[in-house]
């Protein structure tokens, strides 16, 4: 079978981590060679962030490259754009319309692009743009956006519900339990 | 068992299972889950040591007294144990000795590139090079084993990649391995030049052996395809994106131990294909080897020498050599132009208020190696030099010491708390017995920030987060022979500023310790969010100048974000119309 290759972007501290060890936890379980590449370090400090998760039967590399990338999952709408290139022909963007100004537009240096999404679209991109942190406020916290994306993305998994909360068990602490699995059905439903 | 895993918590279960007793090191990224993995494990001594070299030396200690030891530091902390290195080279070892080094091609998390392999070159020890974290298992499970045989330290190269890479790992038990007996052994273990002189010929007989060895190791394979029209050889991450290029359809020779390199091996290899190349990240290591041999190879001329590859780097590199490459991806189109997001000081964190200050008063800043060093970014841009580990003070030293007067009253020096107890001690010594009127701030946050929130000298626990001895940096100061030692709340914007202007007008050195813990700490409760009256607000963007980026500027007035905001109130100090404060609605 073919690799199929998932990117998790968005800004520092927004979850990444968390999001990509349930990927890689589930699809391990499915019984795939799975291949995840994390950032640690410097950029997460409010920087722009990028994690890669593949799988398949065999594995090589554990980063995606140009043209290579089926999903995109962005937490932030500016980073949707940033890593666009990386998806490949029929490939498709996941993105939490939420705007995080970077430090050159707080400074005034740069403007934040006001139809980021809408240039994408009309560049032939297939954009699924919703609104990730409401609905993770309403399971009760603005941390749980990465759950929200990751259960709208669980639809077009091909893997079933009950599997991606199985996993969700596993890697999520029991006192936010409860919140995350609200998180994802907001997310899985939305 | 099988889990999925990073590679430096593969190098962790590696090392544990392989019988480690101990480890000791200096947290750097990409290096610092290592020894934090390790530290999960109460059966085996772990700690944080408070720099590279006395990492090494303890766990040199360690296997002196016969137990299998572990240090892990990124690349340039390498730099700062070299001096053990070279010289543990000599001695060998008693119990086997491991030390993880982790370079970071591409810069992610550092002031360098450089390639370790020239240590294990210079210091003429064995080195291991896994490329992902099956065999980052593997290798330091093994490693301990390959010491011992050889009495020698081996090291094991990591790099950003492999070390913070994910995959399956199947995974054994501990190998029970009872310590070695203590013998006194004075022509092995004391390095004066009478030892010394007879130890260097073991060394360089050690490596031929080693040499010898590595012709039909484990640790290096030859994978030959049907197709012979290339052939590459290649070690650590850049096996993966050869194979994730060709697939199984390309003749390849991994090369799991970059020192010694064989030479059988490479010639044998050499021979069955028609045309060689060599790829590997950062310096020319193989390729020069096997020029050496004089075989003819193409390697850095078409595969740079500066920072990481991936399976782009060598489709386009192949596909301009005219070799045929199947699968070529096809993107759906190119990604707009967008403006950059570095990274940045966190929301509250109190190193901003004290840069404020500096900025304000235009002071020439000599500065350090962690979060701070993001007190250099727009809008602060606050610092005028950084270089390593403890090297502002050092370097503050100079620049007066050059400049005089003209410099004394103008000048800082800024390091952090872990930071200071590295290598700034040192520095401090030299300002005191050397005399120039130099001022220093130590930015004491209380923990070691930028790699992830480790514990240190000055923070009163140790890695298991057990109370431990504390270092009292006032009065450490003071010993070192600096009578001016301040302590100021950064928070508190009159404060700083009367504690910089009044040490900078000092006639003599002095210490500000600038100090309030990290915002992210567990520990630390945010206050509530501010919020901007913007009836008050006169939109004159005084408050944007400190970089906070919970504060934006919408519609000519200024607005807090209040799921960013924790409430510190340097921005509300900073208004001149009184207009932030209160509670957000």
């Amino acid at each position: 079978m073919k690799t199929t290759s998932v990117m998790i972007v968005g800004v520092g501290g927004q979850g990444s981590l968390l999001a990509s060890r349930l990927l890689g936890t589930l699809l391990t379980d499915e019984g795939y060679d799975v291949k995840v590449s994390e950032v640690h370090g410097m950029s997460q400090r409010g920087g722009s962030v990028v994690t890669y998760v593949r799988y398949g039967e065999k594995v090589y590399s554990p980063i995606v490259t140009e043209g290579e990338c089926d999903y995109i999952i962005s937490f932030e709408k500016l980073e949707a754009a940033r890593y666009a290139g990386s998806l490949r022909k029929g490939g498709k963007i996941i993105v939490n319309t939420q705007e995080i100004d970077p430090m050159p537009v707080i400074t005034g240096a740069a403007e934040y692009p006001a139809d980021v999404l809408e240039t994408l679209k009309g560049q032939g991109f297939d954009v699924d743009d919703f609104d990730a942190l409401t609905p993770a406020l309403e399971a009760g916290s603005a941390k749980a956006v990465n759950i929200v994306l990751m259960g709208h993305f669980a639809k077009f998994s091909g893997i079933e519900k009950e599997k991606w909360t199985e996993a969700l068990k596993k890697v999520i602490q029991p006192k936010f339990l409860e919140m995350n699995l609200k998180a994802f059905d907001l997310g899985y439903n939305g | 068992m099988k889990k999925l895993l990073i590679g430096n918590e593969a190098v962790a279960l590696g090392l544990y299972n392989g019988g480690i007793g101990l480890v000791s090191s200096y947290p750097g990224t990409p290096s610092t889950e290592i020894t934090e993995f390790l530290a999960k494990h109460d059966d085996i001594h772990s700690e944080w040591a408070p720099n590279e070299k006395v990492a090494m030396e303890t766990a040199f200690g360690a296997s002196l007294a016969g137990m299998r030891s572990a240090c892990a530091m990124k690349h340039v902390g390498l730099n700062v144990a070299a001096d053990p290195l070279f010289t543990m080279s000599y001695t060998g070892v008693t119990g086997g000795l491991v030390i993880c080094v982790a370079d970071d091609p591409a810069m992610h998390s550092s002031q360098n590139e450089q390639d370790s392999r020239h240590y294990a070159i210079s210091a003429k020890v064995p080195m291991l090079e896994p490329a992902d974290s099956a065999e980052a298992y593997e290798f330091a499970r093994s490693a301990f084993e390959l010491s011992e045989r050889f009495d020698t330290p081996v090291l094991l190269r990591m790099c950003t990649r492999i070390a913070h890479s994910q995959c399956t790992v199947e995974i054994g038990g501990r190998e029970a391995v009872p310590m070695k007996e203590y013998v006194k052994q004075p022509a092995k273990y004391i390095m004066m030049p009478g030892y010394a002189k007879q130890r260097h010929p073991i060394v360089e007989e050690r490596t031929e052996k080693i040499r010898a060895f590595a012709e039909d190791c484990p640790y290096n394979r030859a994978e030959m395809a049907e197709n012979r029209e290339i052939g590459i050889i290649t070690s650590g991450c850049s096996y993966l994106y050869v194979r994730e290029v060709f697939g199984e359809n390309v003749s390849v020779l991994k090369i799991g131990m970059p020192n010694p390199l064989p030479e059988k091996m490479i010639r044998d290899f050499a021979a069955k294909v028609k045309k060689l190349y060599v790829i590997e990240e950062l310096d020319p290591i193989i390729e020069n080897h096997v020029k050496a041999l004089g075989i003819e190879v193409t390697g850095k001329s078409l595969f740079s020498a500066i920072g990481e590859f991936s399976q782009k780097t060598i489709r386009d590199a192949f596909l301009q050599e005219g070799v045929r490459i199947d699968n070529i991806p096809e993107a759906q189109g190119a990604a707009p132009a967008v403006p950059g997001r570095p990274p940045m000081m966190c929301s509250g964190c109190p190193h901003r208020g004290m840069y404020y200050t500096l900025v304000k008063h235009h002071i020439t800043v000599i500065g350090d190696i962690g979060c701070y060093t993001l007190g250099a970014v727009a809008p602060l841009n606050a610092l005028d030099s950084t270089l390593c580990m403890g090297a502002s003070i050092s370097g503050i030293h100079g620049f007066n010491a050059a400049r005089g007067a003209e410099t004394e009253k103008k000048t800082v020096a800024v390091i952090g708390d872990s930071t200071f107890m590295h290598s700034g001690m040192t520095g401090l010594v030299n300002v005191a017995y050397n005399a120039t009127n130099s001022t220093v701030i130590i930015l004491d946050n209380s923990i070691t920030g930028m790699t992830g929130h480790q514990q240190n000298p000055t923070t009163g626990y140790n890695i298991k987060g057990d109370p431990a001895a504390k270092v009292d940096l006032e009065a450490l100061c003071r010993a070192l022979g600096i009578r001016r030692v301040r302590v100021v709340d950064p928070y508190d914007l009159k404060a700083c500023e009367e504690a910089v202007l009044e040490e900078l007008a000092a006639e003599e050195p002095s210490v500000i310790i600038s100090r309030r813990p990290c915002v992210l700490l567990k520990y630390v409760k945010p206050k509530t969010p501010l919020k901007v009256d913007s009836g008050k607000c006169r939109g004159c963007r005084k408050c944007m100048k400190m970089g906070c980026p919970s504060i934006s500027f919408k519609e000519g007035k200024a607005r807090i974000d209040r799921t960013l905001c924790i409430g510190c109130g340097v921005c509300e100090q900073l208004c001149a119309f009184g207009a932030i404060g209160g509670e957000a609605e």
